[in-house]
């Protein structure tokens, strides 16, 4: 019982990552299996995946202040996301499996940057406060 | 027998490189770091199963594909073109502000009056805003008293917005009592800037 207990407030406490800023075109969120249209105001939550389609173009805000913004044909997953905004104590990592991301970093990054990274299907970034943008394509274009 | 196995060494990294690329789907990844908002420098280190380069200059970046690790300087205009639209979809920059209080209690001052209408019209002109308040006191009194009036301070700031007209889940108020000091002083001085809120607004 008490098991049973433990495994649904770990699926329910799924932590607030951030929040949607702006959105154009289409915009999903997946999150659980579902998917649900990304507009402004919808909140980011850990483990969600952020997809964008053929017009579409998405910019959020983490809790720390991080800027993350991506392009069409994106898909960016927000894999890890801790943040405590009295001690601006946390950490984050951030996929980018297709499309094109760009990133300010924020509050974690500048006190810890340690605890943060950005990778890609063969790649990890770490980052010393900047900003910075990555592109992920199929190979074919150029 | 020695020199094989220096051979075998040298050539497991960039083949194990083109491997994890092919397995990607022939994938091609690029780079480049940008000029900081701020002015400071900044760098990016890119690891993969070749190596490690570190992007440390404003344009700096890496070009990365199936047998090839290009490194080079991009311009303001190859970034628009490739990154425009993930650019122009950056949520606006958080911006910071500081409210002072009078001695002992949770009114403003007569200048963070004046900062608090700036505050408030910005808040409206944002879409989704967020707001975190923190409280904080001087060293005058002491620590239990000086939590409980750092929160009354940060959540009359959030009444203040509530009352403007922002949702009221969207301000998150906290009070840091007198643990972090703007200006450090002994004990029990009374100190302007000490007797503040601290508010980042995203």
């Amino acid at each position: 019982m008490l098991l049973v207990l433990g495994i649904c407030g770990t699926a329910q406490a799924a932590e607030s990552a951030g929040m949607i800023k702006t959105s154009k075109g289409m915009v999903t969120l997946e999150r659980d299996g579902q998917k649900l249209i990304a507009v402004v105001g919808t909140p980011v939550l850990v483990a969600d995946k952020l997809r964008t389609g053929s017009d579409g173009a998405v910019g959020v805000t983490l809790r720390d202040s991080t800027l993350l913004s991506a392009g069409p044909n994106s898909l960016i997953t927000i894999d890890k996301f801790a943040f405590d905004s009295t001690t601006t104590d946390g950490r984050m990592s951030v996929g980018v499996r297709k499309g094109t991301l760009a990133v300010a970093s924020g509050k974690i990054a500048k006190k810890t940057p340690e605890s943060v990274d950005f990778h890609t299907p063969t790649s990890v970034l770490g980052v010393r406060g900047t900003e910075f943008v990555i592109e992920v394509g199929d190979g074919r274009e150029d | 027998m020695k020199w094989e196995t220096v051979v075998r060494i040298d050539l497991r990294f960039p083949l194990l490189a083109v491997a994890v690329l092919l397995a990607a789907g022939c994938a091609s990844e690029r780079v480049v770091l940008l000029p900081s908002s701020d002015g400071r420098p900044g760098a990016v280190v890119v690891r993969d199963a070749g190596g490690e380069i570190r992007l440390d200059r404003p344009y700096a970046a890496t070009a990365r594909r199936v047998g090839s690790n290009e490194t080079y300087q991009a311009s303001p205009e190859h970034v628009e073109e490739r990154f425009g639209a993930a650019l122009a979809a950056q949520p606006m920059r958080p911006k910071s502000y500081i409210l002072y209080f009078e001695v002992g209690s949770n009114q403003l001052t007569a200048e963070s009056q004046a900062e608090f209408a700036k505050l408030r019209s910005e808040v409206g002109e944002r879409a989704a805003a967020e707001v975190m308040v923190i409280g904080h006191t001087d060293t005058v009194g002491n620590a239990q008293g000086n939590d409980a009036l750092s929160l009354k301070r940060a959540e009359s700031v959030r009444d203040l917005l509530v009352e403007a007209g922002v949702a009221g889940e969207k301000v998150e108020a906290v009070g840091r009592g007198e643990r972090e000091l703007l200006v450090p002083t002994a004990d029990e001085i009374d100190e302007p800037k000490n007797r503040r809120v601290e508010i980042n607004l995203r």
